[in-house]
């Protein structure tokens, strides 16, 4: 029985082409709980066989799997995993202390872990009616499949158990990042969230960075026991576009939060942190860690590398919020209906943005300008796209977006580009070029040959006149009166 | 006919009598009265215009449509009629910008209407000349303009007036170019898109958020998908929709659509694989006027299908060709609609006796019916249609080989109001053509591999059918000299007829045809005796095809496998066909005929095919028939 179970199932494994050799290795290692759970008819023998992508309803066993018995199997280059996770799950707990106190959550990441527990606690709720059912058909088993179930469950138990920490976790107040921290986790327990071809390997690997990556947590929790704002600084430079503009729903009470405001000059500075040795300014603290260690051994240390703590205390601290110097802009603390920037790149962009001249000009359309070089590289990339063309003179980088424009207002027409009109005679709405592309064309476009029909207009005509072969052309009604030049002054 | 004599008659005793100048007495609305009769046949109105100074400028006067031949007498004409309206310039292949011109300006605003539908050679130029100056047009046919872009589009915008324009296979024109036509023609009520394959939903869109007053609509075979359905029902005045071919739109999305179109007369869904009767039934759902249906190609006619077009009680033409027919479907069909005058089943598989009987009883109004390679009906089907539908006008019963000889006796004395019989490959006799003969209305008739009909056949057609138009006689290989005489004698309107493969037909029948003076297309390929004279076959050639030629209008020309034709015979007759504007000639005769010839004559519009094909007429034309039969299922 347990041998031909093994050999259906290494062959369904096969068959799964996306999961590759990797996968066929794995296999022999896993292969009593693999049994076991499935243990049962062939009807579910059938059914992976049916699987196309596999993985979808067979990961769950091995998800839970995985951190019990076979990490060191699996991941030998991180023997230590299986601890680092407890550890984290420790500080998970600290985090739910710290719930109460400062509220500040992502419902909808908390709506996808609520899912995710109950989808969990379903799964589980099955497994645990299928082993009493086969319980009662199949009185006599033996110890070690028993023994393996109840350790399957003891699994599932536990990462339910995670999950809900986890969840609580969502409701801490340090804002985003506290978040991302929590969410590797959320991908390791939550495989089955997001089933995917690439099966096992890269699941085992993004297991693998997740517990790095907790690691780090833990220590940072050991040394510092803070998720206040300070957060790692390079993550927040790529998300603060988006923060400049998505805060502006945020709502904290007034006095939960301290307000700081830096100086015209501070905003300004090129440099925030300056090497007290040699004076070099850098815009990062880590960048002057790093120069740091140029000057001596004694920076070397772990202690000199690793991140200032400013508040040692597990005193909760006050969310910082930003000011700026500005008189009368809104983002003053001043103003009325104030509105907080949330952190220095923040205010640092906002000033920028609102209060400087724009300095850096297109080098493309040497038209817009921007007072901030990130902004002007954005605008690079696209520079120039915008081949859609109203008849009022708005671009649009996307013809549908166009077509919008087009269908709301009265009278505007889409704008047939140049190139297109090239060789013809150009419309009539750019008289300026008139001459120039009839010249060009040649006798073909006399009519058009020029807007006030002066003398070489004329002259066109009467070229064309005795170019036509046919003698009946002489009969032509074609004379001067009759000939409307096109009709320009008709025209805008 | 006889009213237009009298009045040329009439017209000449008036001048021939005195010197004084009689058309003062005749006023000219009265002469315009005439003329208004007189469109039958266009040499009617010129010989009336010859009789004298008065008529000629009368003539002038009068006329509003125009069909030239030749686009470099266009200055002339046009200076003869000032009041043209209607210009059809489809007979003359190279309109250029520089004719257009003299158009727009010669016309300005009387032109109302301009076919350029069989020109490639203007541009933007021509077009914005003819939109400025000519402010009334009303109706711009482009179609098959292949080389026309968005800019030409955007002249064609500034013609405001615009409400008719076809586009068909102009497929360079893009969104945009249609974007401007969208906005600047606000009066457009029929736009055809057939075949503009840059043209997306964004455009189509645009023309139904911008032209409310669209009441016909063809989107045929383009990419569009469900996205500009909404905006395209929201038109209130729509009849007229074809959505031949666009495979973009499938059930989900029209069953997603809120509300039909309530205004749909006629609607084209052919070739739409993605649909099914269940996004059908949607769209029709609130088309209770619904007249016309087009399902060809579609999706199966099932008792399904003819239930969902019972709410519709107008419906009066259903197209199904090429689906698959049930019996049961066919039935439903017949016990669902309420009075059809129009049905098409060609090339339907699955039709039977049993559910063809049953339909065409519950019809009896029937006018058309299409059974085109039905290949299981028999008599029985022959019978029933006869005794119930005897007011048919058009049958077409291609290939419905099981159907025996004496049925065709049935067709000829019950149903004499056909106009058009089309019975290829079939078994029909000369008892049955002798029957037919009864039909004296028959214009069209089309008798291709009927093996067993020979010229005493159609003599009776000669004799009896005076209005035929159109005679097929291609492989019907009892067919002689004799049987060409005939109809030439009898039938004065012959505008088309195909003798290939006919192998008895010698430069006689040729000579006989050339009284036909409306003939405009004549097939020949596969007749080797038209020029089996020997030595004096190069005269034959001569005299064979020059007598053709001197129908000015011949248009098509289809040259294969005449092995006595002489390069300067055909080089004559080519030269003497001033309106050619397609000729297939053999491969051999490229390197016979000089090239500056060619050249001429595709400066003049004409375009050269090139066959090189095996002569196959020595097969046995039962044995190519039966070779046939293998080939189709």
């Amino acid at each position: 029985m347990m041998d031909h179970m093994d050999t259906l199932c290494q062959e369904t494994w096969a068959k799964s082409s996306s999961s590759g050799n990797e996968l066929a290795k794995n296999i022999p290692t896993k292969k009593p709980s693999f049994t076991n759970y499935n243990l049962d008819s062939h009807q579910h023998q059938q059914k992976w066989e049916d699987t196309s992508i596999f993985g979808i309803r067979t990961d769950t066993p091995f998800q839970e799997f995985n951190p019990q018995s076979e990490t060191q199997s699996l991941l030998p280059s991180n023997p230590n995993d299986h601890i680092k996770i407890v550890d984290r799950k420790n500080s998970q707990i600290n985090e739910t202390l710290q719930i109460n106190k400062i509220p500040d959550w992502d419902p909808r990441a908390m709506l996808n872990n609520l899912s995710f527990l109950e989808q969990k606690i379903h799964q589980l709720q099955d497994l645990v009616h299928l082993i009493v059912g086969r319980r009662s058909q199949v009185p006599g088993q033996p110890e070690e499949l028993v023994t393996q179930q109840q350790q399957l469950i003891t699994a599932d138990l536990t990462s339910i158990i995670g999950q809900l920490i986890t969840t609580s976790g969502s409701l801490l107040p340090s804002v985003k990042h506290t978040l991302s921290a929590t969410t590797p986790p959320l991908g390791q327990l939550g495989g089955i969230l997001f089933p995917s071809g690439t099966g096992m390997n890269s699941r085992l690997q993004r297991q693998h960075s997740s517990g790095t990556k907790v690691s780090d947590q833990s220590n940072q929790m050991d040394v510092t026991g803070n998720y206040g704002t300070e957060q790692n600084y390079s993550i927040e430079e790529h998300e603060m576009k988006e923060e400049d503009d998505a805060d502006e729903g945020e709502n904290l009470p007034p006095g939960s939060y301290e307000i700081l405001q830096l100086e015209k000059e501070e905003i300004l500075a090129p440099h925030a942190h300056f090497c007290t040795i040699c004076g070099k300014g850098f815009k990062r603290d880590a960048n002057l860690r790093m120069h740091m260690r140029g000057h001596g051994d004694e920076y070397k240390t772990p202690a000199a590398l690793a991140k200032p703590n400013k508040e040692a205390s597990s005193e909760p601290v006050l969310i910082k919020r930003y000011s700026c110097p500005f008189a009368g802009c809104r983002r003053s603390k001043d103003h009325k209906k104030f509105q907080a920037l949330k952190t220095i790149l923040c205010v640092k962009n906002h000033y920028k943005r609102t209060h400087c001249d724009k300095s850096y000009t297109c080098s493309r359309c040497n038209t817009k300008k921007f007072s901030v070089i990130a902004d002007l590289k954005t605008h690079e990339k696209h520079c120039g796209k915008d081949r859609w063309l109203c008849s009022c003179g708005t671009t649009f980088s996307r013809k549908d977006k166009l077509f919008g424009h087009i269908a709301l207002f009265q009278g505007h027409t889409p704008a047939i580009p140049r190139d297109e009109t090239k060789g013809l005679s150009s419309g009539p709405s750019d008289k300026g070029e008139e001459n120039d592309v009839s010249n060009k064309v040649g006798s073909t476009n006399y009519s058009f040959g020029s807007s006030d029909a002066t003398g070489s207009g004329a002259q066109n005509i009467m070229d064309v006149k005795v170019g036509v072969d046919d003698p009946a052309s002489y009969f032509s009604p074609l004379n001067f009166d009759t000939c409307n030049f096109g009709g320009f002054h008709e025209y805008p | 006919m006889k009213r237009q004599k009298m009045t040329i008659e009439f017209d000449d005793n008036n001048s021939n009598k005195s010197n004084n100048n009689l058309f003062d007495l005749l006023s000219e609305e009265i002469v315009f009265a005439i003329l208004d009769l007189l469109n039958t046949n266009p040499l009617d109105r010129k010989s009336f215009s010859l009789v004298c100074k008065s008529v000629y400028n009368l003539e002038s006067k009068h006329r509003k449509t125009l069909k030239p031949l030749r686009q470099e007498h266009l200055p002339r004409i046009l200076n003869r009629y000032p009041h043209i309206s209607h210009l059809d310039l489809s007979l003359c292949p190279r309109i250029n910008d520089n004719s257009l011109t003299v158009i727009s300006n010669a016309c300005k605003d009387s032109l109302r209407s301009i076919d350029l539908s069989r020109s490639r050679f203007f541009s933007y130029n021509g077009l914005m000349s003819l939109a400025w100056n000519c402010k009334n047009l009303v109706d711009v046919d482009l179609s098959n303009a292949t080389e026309l872009r968005d800019a030409a589009a955007a002249a064609v915008a500034e013609a405001k007036n615009l409400e008719r324009l076809w586009l068909g296979r102009c497929k360079l024109i893009t969104d945009m170019g249609i974007g401007c036509i969208a906005v600047g023609c606000k009066k457009l009520r029929l736009i055809s898109l057939k075949w503009c394959l840059g043209v997306t939903d964004l455009g189509v869109d645009l023309i139904a958020v911008k032209c409310k007053e669209i009441r016909s609509l063809d989107l045929s075979y383009l990419p569009i998908t469900n996205k500009c359905l909404p905006s395209i029902l929201k038109l209130q005045y729509l009849e007229d929709l074809a959505m031949e071919g666009c495979f973009g739109i499938d059930d989900d999305s029209l069953t997603a659509l809120k509300h039909g179109c309530k205004s749909l007369k006629r609607l084209d869904m052919s070739s739409c694989q993605n649909i099914s009767y269940v996004g059908l039934s949607s769209l029709i759902s609130g088309a209770g006027g619904l007249e016309q249906l087009t399902l060809a190609y579609g999706c199966p006619v099932t008792p399904a299908l003819a239930n969902g077009l019972k709410n519709l009680s107008a419906l009066q033409s259903v197209k199904l060709d090429g689906c698959m027919v049930t019996s049961a479907g066919l039935k439903a069909l017949g016990n669902c609609l309420i009075s059809l005058r129009e049905l098409s089943l060609s090339k339907c598989l699955g039709v039977t006796d049993e559910g063809l009987s049953s339909l065409v009883t519950k019809h009896r109004e029937l006018r058309k019916l299409d059974i085109t390679c039905c290949r299981k009906i028999t008599d029985v089907s022959i019978a029933h249609i006869t005794s119930s539908c005897g007011n048919l006008t058009s049958l077409r019963m291609e290939s419905c080989t099981l159907v025996s000889r004496e049925a065709f006796v049935l067709i000829g004395q019950r149903c004499q109001f056909l106009e058009e019989l089309d019975l290829t490959d079939n078994e029909i006799d000369d008892e049955g053509l002798k029957s037919i003969s009864r039909c004296s209305k028959l214009s069209s008739l089309k008798l291709g591999i009927c093996l067993n009909i020979t010229d005493e056949g159609l003599a009776y057609i000669g004799m009896h059918c005076s209005k035929l138009t159109e005679l097929d006689l291609y492989r019907s290989a009892e067919i002689t000299d004799a049987g060409i005489l005939a109809i030439a004698s009898g039938c004065h309107d012959l505008e088309m007829i195909n003798m290939s493969y006919c192998r008895d037909i010698t430069d006689s029948s040729l000579i006989s045809l050339s009284k036909c003076v409306r003939l405009n297309t004549f097939e020949s390929r596969g007749c080797p005796l038209i020029t089996s004279l020997g030595i004096a076959a190069i005269a034959v050639g001569y005299v064979g095809l020059l007598s053709l030629a001197s129908i000015s209008c011949l248009q098509n020309m289809t040259v294969l496998h005449l092995k006595g034709l002489t390069p300067s015979g055909l080089a004559a007759a080519l030269l003497a066909c001033g309106g050619l504007t397609k000729v297939k000639l053999h491969v051999a005769f490229k390197s016979l005929l000089p090239h500056p010839l060619f050249e001429h004559l595709e400066a003049r519009g004409c375009v050269f095919e090139w066959r090189d094909k095996q002569f196959q007429a020595e097969l046995d034309p039962k044995c190519w028939k039966l070779q046939l039969e293998d080939m189709i299922p």
